[in-house]
C-alpha cells in the first residue's frame, strides 16, 4: 500500500476536527489544491483562523511595518537610542570585551616590551622558564612510582609550591591533609574541592566504603575521582566484581572509559557484564575515526561478527558492503574520469568523491554516471537495488531524479512503462506522478514533457492545479473538455494567448459542447 | 556610559546591533521573586575571586561561558578588579598581554585542559614576562579535569583553582537555568547524575537567598534524586540556620522523561518559534539582517548588512514581554494596535503649540523612540516567521505532528515521514517526527520501526545506528513491548488534546502547542488543584515515582497567607525546558482565578532540534 498512491496525499480533512488547528498558523497552505478542502475549513470552526488576504491576522503585519516605516523619518535623524552598529558587540559586552582588548594588546607592541620589563622586575626570584616541561617537572617532585599517575599527586600541589612559596597551603591545611580522615569525612571534604590523600585507604572494605559513600552523596566528580583511584589500586576482576553491584558507580566508570577513550578497558568491563551488543555498538563507532577508506573498510569487515542485535548486524554488514563497492567504483571512475575518455565524466565531471557517502547517494551517482550498466558490473543501479533491497519507490525517486537532472527524457519515460501481457503499455509510478511532476520541473523538463505527466495525475483537482502551475496548456483544456466545463473553458480561453492553437483548440471544443451540457457536471470525489 | 548588555558570541567576528541603554537588570525584579539577588550573589562571588588574584589580569574565556556569565556581569565589573584583557580560549600560544595574572574561566571538560595545556607550555617557550596562571571551573572543580593537566605536566604552573558555582542563572524576572547543555544526556542516556548533583547546590543557594521550600513535590527518578540530596545536604550543612521568611510555597521537581513528547512538538508561541527557527543562545538571537536594513532616505539599500542582527529577548522590552508567550496568530494583532499607538504619539507633535507642550513631548520622545524602534524589530521577526509558517511544508508536518498527538494513524508508517526522507530532508526533522510517533503510541511496532530505520540509515547513512541506538536508550523511540497503548488514556485523563482552542483569547494552556497542552505543565496545574490524588492511575503510566516530602519550618517563619495571595510554585525541569512550556506556565500565573505562581528553574532551556542533536552521536565530517 505504502508503495503505490499518491504520496502527497494533503491531510485528511473530515477525520478529526482536531487535526485542524494547523490551518490558523499555516494557511499559506491554503493555496493549495482542494476546493472541497477550502469549503470545509471555512465550514468548519476553524474558519477564524483562515486567512484570506484581507483577514489575515498577520496581514496587519503590514499595516505596524507601514506605520514603523511612515515614523523612520521623524526619529532617525538623531537617534542615539539606538545604535546600527553593524561592526560590533554592545559595547561592554562580554565578548565585544574579548575582541577590544585583544586587539588593542596586538597594536600595541610596545606594550608588551615594558610589560616584559615590568613582568620581571615585579618577581625578581622567579627563574626564568624556556620549557615547563624543564623546569615543572623537576619540582613535581616524581614520587616513588616513577610516575605521578596517583591521584592524591595530583591534588597535591607540588608544583605550585616550589615556585610561589608565599602561596603555600597554611598550616591549618596540611594538618587536613595529613590526618585521619574517615571514608566519609574524606568524600565531605573532596565534594567541598578540598584536598583529600585517598592512599591510605588500603583495604577493599576502606575503598568500597569511600566509593559508597560518594555514590550516597550523587556527586559524579567525586564518585570518578574515588574510581580513578579504584581502578588504578584494585585489580580488573575484583572492581568490576564490585561494580556490578554497584550501578550507579559502574555507570559513572562506563561514562569515564568512554571520555577519556580507554576503549580496551571499556570493552573488557562491558564483555565482563554480558552487555554484547553495547560492546559491538562501542567497537563499531572506532570506525568514525578511521580516515583511510580501505583501512575503515577492514575495520568494518571485523565489525560484521560482532554481537550486534540481529537488525543491526544487517545494517553493519550493509554498511561494509556499501563502502567496499564505493571503493571499487571510486578507483575505477577516478581512473575512468582521468583518462577523459567517458563523456559522462567530461560533460559533467564529479564533485566529490563517492566514498563513505550513504546507500542513497550512491545509488544517485550510480544512476547519474553508469544507468546503462548491466547487473553484472558493481556500479550498476540494478546491482545496487538488489544487493541492497532498495525497495521500489526509493529507486525510481532516484533514477527519476539522477536521469531527470541530465535530461534524458526517454529514460524517464522508461522508468514508468509497464508492459502487460498482452503487450500492451501503461504507465505507472510506485511514487504517484504528482511526485514525478514536481521532480521533473525541479530539473526544468520542458512542457511537452511535464505535460504527459500531470496527464498522468489522477486526481481531477491536483491535475488541473499543477497543469495550469506550469502552463501545461493542453491538459488544462482537455480536463475541462472531459469535464464538460464550459464556463472554465470560457475562462481558459483568457488566458491564454491570442491566436495561439491553444485558443483555436478551446473554439473547437466549444462549439462542440452542447449548450444544455455547460453545467459542471464533476462531482467532488 | 556603560551599556548593560551582555552578548556572547560563539563565532568570532559576528556582529551585532547596539541596543537602547537599560536599567540594571529590572527585568529580574520584576516577577514575583526578586530574581537580583541571585544575581548579585553571583558578582559578589566573582569579585572575591578576581580580587585573590592581585594585579592586573587577563581572562582566557571557554566561549560558551560567555553567554551565560554575560548575564551575571559585564565588562564594566572585570574592569574594575583589573581585568585588562580577555581572550577566546584556543589552542596554541596565548596573545601577549602586559598582564600579571591569566586567569582561564572554563567548564570541567577534557578537551579545554588539553588546550589550556598547550596555552601554557607554549608560553613558556616564548620569552615572554612571567605570569601567575590561575584556572576557574564553572560550575564545578573537577578532579578529573585536574588530573588531565597533571598528566599534561600543567597543574603545578596554577596557582588559584577555584570553582564558580554558576549553578542557576537568571533569564529573566520568573525564569533560571542552568545552561548544562549535555544534562539530558548525562541524566537519560550516560546515567551520570553529576548535573542533578548541581540541580541540588543550585536549589540550596536558592532556598539560603529566599527561604526554605515548605513543600516538595516531584515526578521521575530524577526529581527524587535530587529531593534525596536536597534533604541530606540540608540534614548535612546545618550550620546555616535559614531564617529567611520563605517566599516559595512549593517546589515541584519534574524529570523530563516524564514528559518526551512536549519538546518534540513545534512550538508555536511567537518565542517558541524564534527559538525553533533561529535558536536563542542565552537570550539573544541571531536574525538574518535583510529586514533589519536602516533605511534612510537617499541611501535606499545601497549597503546592505551581511552580518546576522543580535538581538537580545527577555521581558525588559515592553512589548516583547506582551507577545512573547502569544501564540503567534495573536501576535499580528498586537503589533498593529501597537503601531496605531505609537502613530497617534508622534502625531501629537502637531498639536504643541506652547514651549510647554513642545517640551512635554520632547521629553517623551525617548520612550516614544524605543517603543519603536522595539515595534520595528518585532514586526520583521513576525514577518521572517511568517514567512515559514506559511510555507506548504510547516503546514504539512505540523498537520502531522497534531494528528500524531491526537492519536490519529500513529501505529503505522508515515507517508509525509517517509517523503521528507526521500527528499533527504534535515535528519534531525526526521527523528523528531520519528520520535514523536513512537511516544504518541508508547512505542513503535517492530514492523514500523525496522522500515523507520532502514530508510534512515540508507538515506542518511549506516553510522547513524549509532543514533538511533541513542534515542532508544533514551526512551524516546521504541519497540511497543506490551500490547496496550498508554498514550490514549493518558491524553484523555489529562486533557492533553484540546480540540477548540483559541489562539486569540486563550482559555487553557493548550494554546501555546495550538491543541497540544504540555503534559508537564498539565502536572503542575493538576498539582495546584485539585491535587496529584485525582490522577493517581495516569501518574503510575509515566515512568518514575511520584513523591512529596516536607520540609520543616520554624514556627515564626510559617506563613500565614492573606486572603486572595497566590502561592508561588518553583517548578524545576530536570533535563530542560521549551518556550512554549514556560509560556504555558507564564498562563497559569496570570489566570485570574489560578492561585499560583510560577517561578521556572531548568538545567537547559531546550527546543526538539538541540535537544535530540544533544543525543546525536557526534560524527567526523565527512572526509573530503
Amino acid at each position: 500500500m505504502m508503495l503505490c498512491g499518491e504520496l502527497t496525499a494533503p491531510p485528511h480533512p473530515g477525520e478529526e476536527a482536531g487535526t485542524l488547528r494547523a490551518v490558523g498558523l499555516a494557511g499559506g497552505a491554503m493555496n493549495r489544491m482542494k476546493v472541497d478542502e477550502e469549503e470545509y475549513w471555512h465550514s468548519s470552526k476553524c474558519k477564524a483562523f483562515t486567512f484570506d488576504d484581507d483577514d489575515d491576522e498577520l496581514s496587519q503585519l503590514k499595516e505596524s511595518k507601514r506605520a514603523v516605516n511612515s515614523l523612520r523619518e521623524i526619529v532617525d535623524d538623531d537617534d542615539d537610542l539606538e545604535k546600527f552598529s553593524w561592526s560590533g558587540e554592545p559595547v561592554g559586552s562580554i565578548s565585544w570585551s574579548i575582541k577590544e582588548t585583544a586587539s588593542s594588546s596586538s597594536n600595541a607592541p610596545e606594550g608588551r616590551d615594558s610589560g616584559l620589563q615590568k613582568g620581571s622586575s615585579s618577581h625578581p626570584a622567579l627563574p626564568k622558564q624556556t620549557s615547563s616541561y624543564s623546569i615543572s617537572s623537576f619540582f613535581k617532585g616524581r614520587n616513588k612510582l616513577g610516575s605521578f599517575q596517583s591521584l592524591s599527586d595530583a591534588l597535591s600541589d607540588t608544583g605550585v609550591k616550589s615556585y610561589a612559596p608565599e602561596l603555600r597551603r597554611s598550616k591549618a591545611e596540611y594538618k587536613d591533609y595529613s590526618s585521619d580522615w574517615s571514608p566519609k569525612d574524606t568524600v565531605r571534604r573532596m565534594q567541598r574541592g578540598k584536598i583529600c590523600s585517598l592512599e591510605r585507604f588500603r583495604s577493599l572494605r576502606e575503598k568500597l566504603e569511600l566509593l559508597d559513600e560518594a555514590v550516597a552523596v550523587h556527586d559524579g566528580n567525586v564518585i570518578t575521582a574515588i574510581l580513578i583511584f579504584l581502578k588504578r589500586t584494585l585489580k580488573k576482576e575484583i572492581l568490576f566484581q564490585e561494580l556490578e553491584v554497584r550501578q550507579v558507580a559502574l555507570r559513572h566508570l562506563i561514562h569515564f572509559l568512554k571520555e577519556t577513550g580507554e576503549q580496551k578497558l571499556l570493552l573488557d568491563l562491558l564483555r565482563f557484564l554480558d552487555r554484547t551488543e553495547e560492546v559491538a555498538l562501542s567497537q563499531y563507532r572506532e570506525h568514525l575515526s578511521i580516515q583511510d577508506a580501505e583501512k575503515r573498510r577492514e575495520f568494518l569487515k571485523g565489525c560484521i561478527r560482532l554481537p550486534f542485535s540481529s537488525e543491526d548486524a544487517v545494517h553493519v554488514q550493509d554498511h561494509y558492503t556499501l563502502l567496499e563497492r564505493q571503493i571499487i567504483i571510486e578507483a575505477n571512475d577516478r581512473h575512468l574520469e582521468a583518462a577523459g575518455q567517458s563523456e559522462i565524466f567530461r560533460k559533467y565531471p564529479r564533485k566529490a568523491s563517492i566514498l563513505n557517502m550513504p546507500l542513497v547517494t550512491t545509488l544517485f551517482y550510480s544512476c547519474f554516471y553508469h544507468y546503462t550498466e548491466g547487473e553484472g558490473t558493481f556500479s550498476s543501479p540494478t546491482n545496487l537495488k538488489k544487493t541492497f533491497k532498495i525497495p521500489d519507490k526509493q529507486y525510481v525517486l532516484t533514477a527519476l531524479a539522477a536521469r531527470a537532472k541530465l535530461r534524458a527524457w526517454h529514460d524517464v519515460d522508461a522508468l514508468f512503462t509497464t508492459k502487460n501481457w498482452l503487450g500492451y503499455t501503461k504507465k505507472r509510478a510506485p511514487i504517484g506522478f504528482r511526485r514525478v511532476v514536481e521532480i521533473l520541473q525541479r530539473n526544468s523538463a520542458p512542457v511537452q514533457v511535464l505535460q504527459e505527466y500531470v496527464r498522468l495525475v489522477e486526481d481531477v483537482e491536483t491535475r488541473l492545479n499543477l497543469a495550469m502551475k506550469y502552463k501545461c496548456h493542453d491538459v488544462v483544456i482537455d480536463t475541462y473538455r472531459d469535464l464538460k466545463d464550459r464556463h472554465q473553458l470560457m475562462a481558459y480561453r483568457c488566458k491564454v494567448e491570442r491566436g495561439s492553437a491553444e485558443e483555436d483548440k478551446i473554439d473547437s471544443i466549444l462549439s462542440n459542447l452542447v449548450k444544455n451540457d455547460s453545467s459542471p457536471t464533476y462531482t467532488q470525489s | 556610559m556603560e551599556s548593560e548588555n551582555l552578548a556572547e558570541s560563539r563565532d568570532r567576528g559576528c556582529h551585532v546591533i547596539g541596543r537602547a541603554w537599560r536599567g540594571m537588570a529590572a527585568h529580574l525584579s520584576s516577577g514575583r521573586v526578586n530574581l537580583t539577588a541571585l544575581r548579585e550573589a553571583g558578582r559578589r562571588e566573582l569579585r572575591e575571586f578576581l580580587d585573590k588574584c592581585a594585579g592586573s589580569k587577563a581572562i582566557v574565556w571557554d566561549e560558551y561561558l560567555t553567554g551565560p556569565f554575560g548575564l551575571i556581569a559585564q565588562y564594566s565589573l572585570l574592569k574594575e578588579h583589573e581585568v585588562e584583557k580577555m581572550f577566546t580560549l584556543k589552542a596554541g600560544r596565548l596573545p601577549p598581554a602586559d598582564v600579571k595574572n591569566i586567569i582561564f574561566f572554563v567548564r570541567p571538560r577534557l578537551e579545554l585542559m588539553d588546550i589550556i595545556a598547550e596555552n601554557v607550555l607554549s608560553e613558556d617557550r616564548v620569552r615572554s614576562p612571567l605570569r601567575d596562571f590561575h584556572i576557574l571551573f564553572v560550575p564545578r572543580r573537577s578532579l578529573l579535569c585536574e588530573q588531565r593537566l597533571k598528566d599534561q605536566g600543567v597543574l603545578g604552573s596554577f596557582i588559584h583553582r577555584e570553582q564558580y558555582s554558576l549553578d542557576l542563572i537568571p533569564f529573566d524576572g520568573d525564569l533560571l537555568s542552568m545552561e548544562s547543555e549535555s544534562a539530558f544526556k548525562e541524566c537519560y542516556l550516560e546515567n551520570d547524575q553529576t548535573s542533578l548533583y548541581h540541580a541540588a547546590k543550585g536549589l540550596m543557594t536558592l532556598q539560603a537567598l529566599y527561604g526554605t521550600i515548605p513543600q516538595i513535590f516531584g515526578k521521575g527518578d530524577c526529581a527524587r534524586h535530587v529531593a534525596n540530596m536536597m534533604i541530606r545536604m540540608k540534614r548535612e550543612f546545618p550550620g546555616g540556620q535559614n531564617s529567611i521568611f520563605p517566599i516559595f510555597d512549593t517546589l515541584l521537581l519534574l524529570d523530563r522523561n516524564v514528559d518526551l513528547l512536549s519538546p518534540l512538538a513545534t512550538q508555536l508561541t511567537y518565542e517558541g518559534l524564534i527559538d525553533e527557527i533561529y535558536g536563542i543562545q542565552n537570550t539573544y538571537v541571531k536574525l538574518p539582517p535583510e529586514k533589519f536594513a536602516p533605511k534612510k532616505q537617499g541611501e535606499g539599500g545601497k549597503d546592505l548588512p551581511t552580518e546576522p542582527k543580535k538581538l537580545q529577548l527577555n521581558s525588559a522590552e515592553e512589548l516583547y514581554a506582551e507577545i512573547r508567550d502569544k501564540n503567534f496568530n495573536a501576535v499580528g494583532s498586537v503589533l498593529s494596535k501597537k503601531a496605531k499607538i505609537i502613530s497617534a504619539a508622534f502625531e501629537e507633535r502637531h498639536h504643541a503649540k506652547t514651549v510647554g507642550e513642545i517640551k512635554q513631548f520632547v521629553s517623551q520622545l525617548p520612550h516614544m523612540q524605543a517603543a519603536r524602534s522595539s515595534l520595528a524589530n518585532h514586526t520583521s521577526i513576525a514577518e521572517l516567521i511568517k514567512d515559514i509558517t506559511t510555507s506548504e511544508d510547516f503546514f504539512d508536518n505540523l498537520t502531522v505532528e497534531q494528528e500524531f498527538m491526537s492519536g490519529i494513524d500513529t501505529d503505522k508508517v508515515n507517508n509525509y515521514t517517509e517523503d521528507c526522507i526521500a527528499q533527504k530532508h534535515p535528519l534531525i526533522k526526521i527523528l523528531r517526527l520519528v520520535c514523536l510517533q513512537s511516544v504518541c503510541n508508547s512505542g513503535l511496532k517492530q514492523k514500523v520501526l525496522d522500515h523507520y530505520k532502514r530508510e534512515i540509515l540508507q538515506t542518511y547513512g549506516y553510522e547513524h545506528i549509532l543514533t538511533l541506538n541513542n534515542l532508544e536508550k533514551a526512551g524516546l523511540l521504541k519497540l511497543q513491548t506490551s500490547s496496550r497503548n498508554n498514550y490514549p488514556t493518558i491524553r484523555k485523563t489529562m486533557r492533553l488534546w484540546m480540540d477548540d482552542v483559541n489562539e486569540q483569547n486563550p482559555n487553557d494552556i493548550s494554546y501555546v502547542y495550538s491543541g497540544y497542552a504540555p503534559l508537564s505543565v498539565r502536572l503542575a496545574q493538576l498539582l495546584a488543584r485539585p491535587g496529584w490524588r485525582s490522577i493517581e492511575e495516569v501518574l503510575k503510566m509515566l515512568p518514575g515515582p511520584h513523591f512529596e516530602e516536607r520540609q520543616q519550618l520554624p514556627t515564626g517563619l510559617q506563613k500565614k497567607r492573606q486572603q486572595g495571595e497566590n502561592r508561588v510554585t518553583l517548578v524545576f525541569f530536570l533535563g530542560g525546558v521549551t518556550y512554549a512550556e514556560i509560556a504555558a506556565l507564564r498562563f497559569l500565573s496570570q489566570m485570574e482565578d489560578g492561585g499560583t505562581e510560577y517561578v521556572i528553574a531548568t538545567t537547559k532551556l531546550i527546543n526538539g532540534t538541540n535537544w535530540i542533536k544533544s543525543l546525536m552521536e557526534k560524527l567526523e565530517p565527512p572526509p573530503f
